[in-house]
C-alpha cells in the first residue's frame, strides 16, 4: 500500500486518495478488514464482520467511481453501531434477545449512507439496548479502550468509539440518548456529534427512549463528522418526529472564523464533580478558542444536577414502553416449553434481557404505573421543560455552550459495576442536552496520563453549523485529535 | 417511601418480567437506590409548569390516510420464533 497510515487516516484523506486513484476502495476495504482481524480480538469493538458484503460493495464503489457516478462518500469504509437495522446483516443491539435477529429492512440512516457510497464493514459492540455508559452491559462482553485495554471505552456507543480510535474504520455511526456518542468519543479520544433531536430519522434504529434518541457520526475529525452528517440528515416520512427543516451543507459550514462568537461556560459544569486535571485541559482548550476570537462568558444551568434524576425517569419510562414489543412472539428470543402465555412473555423477557435493561424496565414501569405517574413521570416532564428553559436563557447571552463531555477519563473495567448510580453520574454533562434536544459535539481536548478527554460544545436547536465550525477551528489550531493509541499503530 | 420485595414483584408482573426468588432482595436494593436518586426531582418547584414530551414541542405530523405499504407478511414473519399459515403461534390461551 502507499503512504496512507490507516491507524490515523481521516475519511477526507481517503476520499482524496480514492479520487486521485492512488488507492481503490477494494484495497482500502481489504486493509481495514485485515486491521479488524488483527486488532479486534483485543478491543472487542466489532461484533459482526460482513466480509463478503464489504468486498462486494467496495468493488461496486470502484466501478461507480470509474464511471463518474460517485457520491460524497463512495468507497469509504464504515462500521455501524449494532442498533441500526441492516437488512441481511444480523442486528443484535448487543442483547441475547436479538442475538439471531436479521431485520427485514434497513434503517433510513443506513440507506442514506449507502446512497452516499459507504462500504459497510460490519457492526459494532455497544451496551445492551444502548443502556449503559461503559459498554459492559453487552451480551458479547465489554469492548475495551484502545488507550488502555484494562479500561472501558465508555458507552453506549463504546464499540464505535473504540473502533475509530484503533483505526478499524475511519467512520462509525453511533446513537446518543443521554450521552452515548459524546461520552465514549471523549473517553476514546475521537470526535463524536449528536445533532439536534429530529435532524436524523430514527426509523430502523432500535428504539430506547424515543423523545431523546438521536443518531450521529463518530469520526477522527470534525471535518469527517460534517461530511458524514450531511449524508445522514433529512426529513423522513417513516419518522413522524424527523424535522422538516432544510439540511445545509455542513462541510461548507466549516469555513469561516469564530471571531466574536460568544461561548458560555456554565459554572455547574466546572463544579467539584469535575476531575481537576480534566478541568485544566478543558480550560486550555477554551483558551485556544479565545485565541481564535471567541469571547468566553459565564452562564448558569442551575438544574444540571436534577437533569440526572429527570433523565433516569423519562428514559426508563419510554424504554419500558418501547421494549414491551419483545414478547417472545413476533421476533427475538423465546423461552423453551412455555406453560402458558404469561409464562412465555415473562420468561422470554427475563432470559433475553440483561440485568441493567430489566432494572430500567422496572423503574420505567413503576414511574408510569397508576398512583406514581404524577410523582415521577409527569414531574420529570415538568423539570424537563425547566431544564430546556435554562438553556434558552443561557443562549440569550451566548451562541455556544462549552464544558467537559465527561467528568473523568476512562475508568477501569468493573469499577462501577456494583453501583448503577455512580455509572449514571458519568453522564451529568450530557443528559440535559438530550432533554433539551440540542446539538452536542465532543472533540478531543488532550491526554491525561495517556488517557483522552473531550471538550463538549452545545449549540442552539438546528444550529449544527456553529457547533461544527467552532470544533473545526479548534482542530485547525491543536493536534489533540491527531493522537492515536499505541495498539493500532502497529501497521499491518 | 421504602420499596418492598412485594412492590417489586408487582411491578415485575406489570412489566412481564420473571425475577428469580434468590435475586429479589438484590433487585429491590438497586431499585430503591435508583428511586432515591430520582427523588431529587422533588427539590424542583414545578407549580404550573406544562410537562414537556417533545424537546421542540412538536405537533404530531399526520400523513394522508392512504394505503402506502405492500403486503410483506412472509418477509416480516421470517424472524418469528413460531408461525403457521401466516399466524404467530403462542401457547393455548383458551382451554
Amino acid at each position: 500500500m502507499n503512504s496512507l497510515d490507516l491507524s490515523s487516516a481521516t475519511a477526507a484523506q481517503l476520499i482524496s486518495a480514492l479520487r486521485a486513484g492512488t488507492i481503490s476502495s477494494l484495497e482500502l476495504t481489504q486493509a481495514y478488514l485485515q486491521r479488524i482481524e488483527k486488532f479486534n480480538p483485543a478491543v472487542n469493538a466489532v461484533v459482526t464482520i460482513d466480509h463478503e458484503g464489504a468486498l462486494a460493495s467496495a468493488a461496486a464503489a470502484d466501478q461507480a467511481r470509474a464511471k463518474g457516478a460517485e457520491g460524497p462518500l463512495t468507497g469509504v469504509p464504515l462500521l455501524h453501531k449494532d442498533i441500526f437495522c441492516t437488512a441481511g446483516i444480523r442486528t443484535t443491539c448487543a442483547s441475547k434477545m436479538l442475538a439471531n435477529f436479521e431485520p427485514p429492512y434497513s434503517a433510513t440512516v443506513v440507506e442514506k449512507l449507502n446512497a452516499a457510497g459507504v462500504v459497510t464493514l460490519g457492526k459494532t459492540n455497544m451496551d445492551e439496548f444502548a443502556m449503559g455508559s461503559s459498554n459492559e452491559t453487552s451480551y458479547f462482553g465489554p469492548s475495551f479502550n484502545p488507550w488502555d485495554l484494562k479500561r472501558v471505552p465508555g458507552g453506549s456507543s463504546g464499540g464505535s468509539a473504540a473502533a475509530v480510535a484503533a483505526g478499524l474504520a475511519p467512520l462509525s455511526t453511533g446513537t446518543d440518548t443521554g450521552g452515548s456518542i459524546r461520552q465514549p468519543a471523549s473517553l476514546c479520544g475521537i470526535t463524536g456529534f449528536k445533532p439536534t433531536y429530529g435532524r436524523i430519522s430514527r426509523f430502523g434504529i432500535i428504539a430506547f427512549a424515543s423523545s431523546l434518541d438521536q443518531a450521529g457520526p463518530m469520526t477522527r475529525t470534525v471535518e469527517d463528522a460534517a461530511l458524514m452528517l450531511s449524508a445522514m440528515c433529512g426529513l423522513d416520512a417513516n419518522d413522524s418526529t424527523s424535522a422538516d427543516v432544510p439540511v445545509p451543507n455542513f462541510h461548507t459550514a466549516l469555513n469561516g472564523d469564530i471571531k466574536g462568537l460568544r461561548i458560555g461556560l456554565p459554572k455547574e459544569y466546572f463544579s467539584d464533580m469535575l476531575n481537576a486535571d480534566v478541568a485544566t485541559s478543558i480550560h486550555a482548550a477554551l483558551k485556544e478558542l479565545e485565541a481564535e476570537g471567541a469571547i468566553l462568558v459565564d452562564v448558569d444551568l442551575p438544574h444540571t444536577r436534577q437533569g440526572i434524576a429527570t433523565y433516569y425517569v423519562i428514559a426508563p419510562a419510554e424504554a419500558s414502553a418501547n421494549l414491551a414489543r419483545y414478547d417472545g412472539v413476533r421476533f427475538g428470543h423465546r423461552c423453551d416449553n412455555p406453560t402458558d402465555l404469561m409464562d412465555l412473555y415473562a420468561r422470554s423477557r427475563s432470559e433475553g434481557f440483561g440485568d441493567e435493561v430489566q432494572r430500567r424496565i422496572l423503574v420505567g414501569t413503576y414511574a408510569l404505573s397508576a398512583g406514581f405517574y404524577d410523582a415521577y413521570f409527569k414531574k420529570a416532564q415538568q423539570v424537563r421543560r425547566i431544564i430546556s428553559e435554562d438553556f434558552k436563557k443561557a443562549f440569550e447571552v451566548c451562541d455556544l455552550i462549552a464544558g467537559p463531555s465527561a467528568p473523568n477519563v476512562a475508568f477501569p473495567v468493573g469499577a462501577k459495576n456494583d453501583d448503577p448510580i455512580a455509572m449514571y453520574m458519568e453522564d451529568v454533562y450530557t443528559l440535559s442536552v438530550n432533554l433539551a434536544g440540542l446539538p452536542g459535539l465532543s472533540v478531543p481536548a488532550g491526554l491525561i496520563n495517556d488517557l483522552p478527554i473531550g471538550l463538549q460544545l452545545i449549540g442552539r436547536p438546528f444550529d449544527e453549523e456553529t457547533v461544527l465550525r467552532a470544533g473545526h477551528r479548534l482542530q485547525l489550531r491543536t493536534d489533540h485529535h491527531l493522537k492515536t493509541p499505541q495498539i493500532g499503530a502497529d501497521q499491518s | 417511601m421504602p420499596v418492598t420485595t412485594e412492590d417489586v414483584a408487582q411491578v415485575a408482573l406489570l412489566a412481564r418480567l420473571s425475577i428469580p426468588e434468590e435475586t429479589m432482595e438484590d433487585v429491590t436494593g438497586r431499585f430503591t437506590r435508583v428511586l432515591e436518586l430520582v427523588a431529587e426531582l422533588q427539590q424542583v418547584d414545578t407549580d404550573g409548569v406544562v410537562p414537556m414530551s417533545n424537546p421542540h414541542d412538536m405537533e404530531q405530523r399526520l400523513r394522508a390516510d392512504a394505503v402506502t405499504e405492500e403486503n410483506r407478511r412472509d418477509e416480516l414473519q421470517k424472524p418469528a420464533p413460531s408461525v403457521e399459515d401466516g399466524y404467530f403461534l403462542v401457547p393455548r390461551v383458551i382451554d
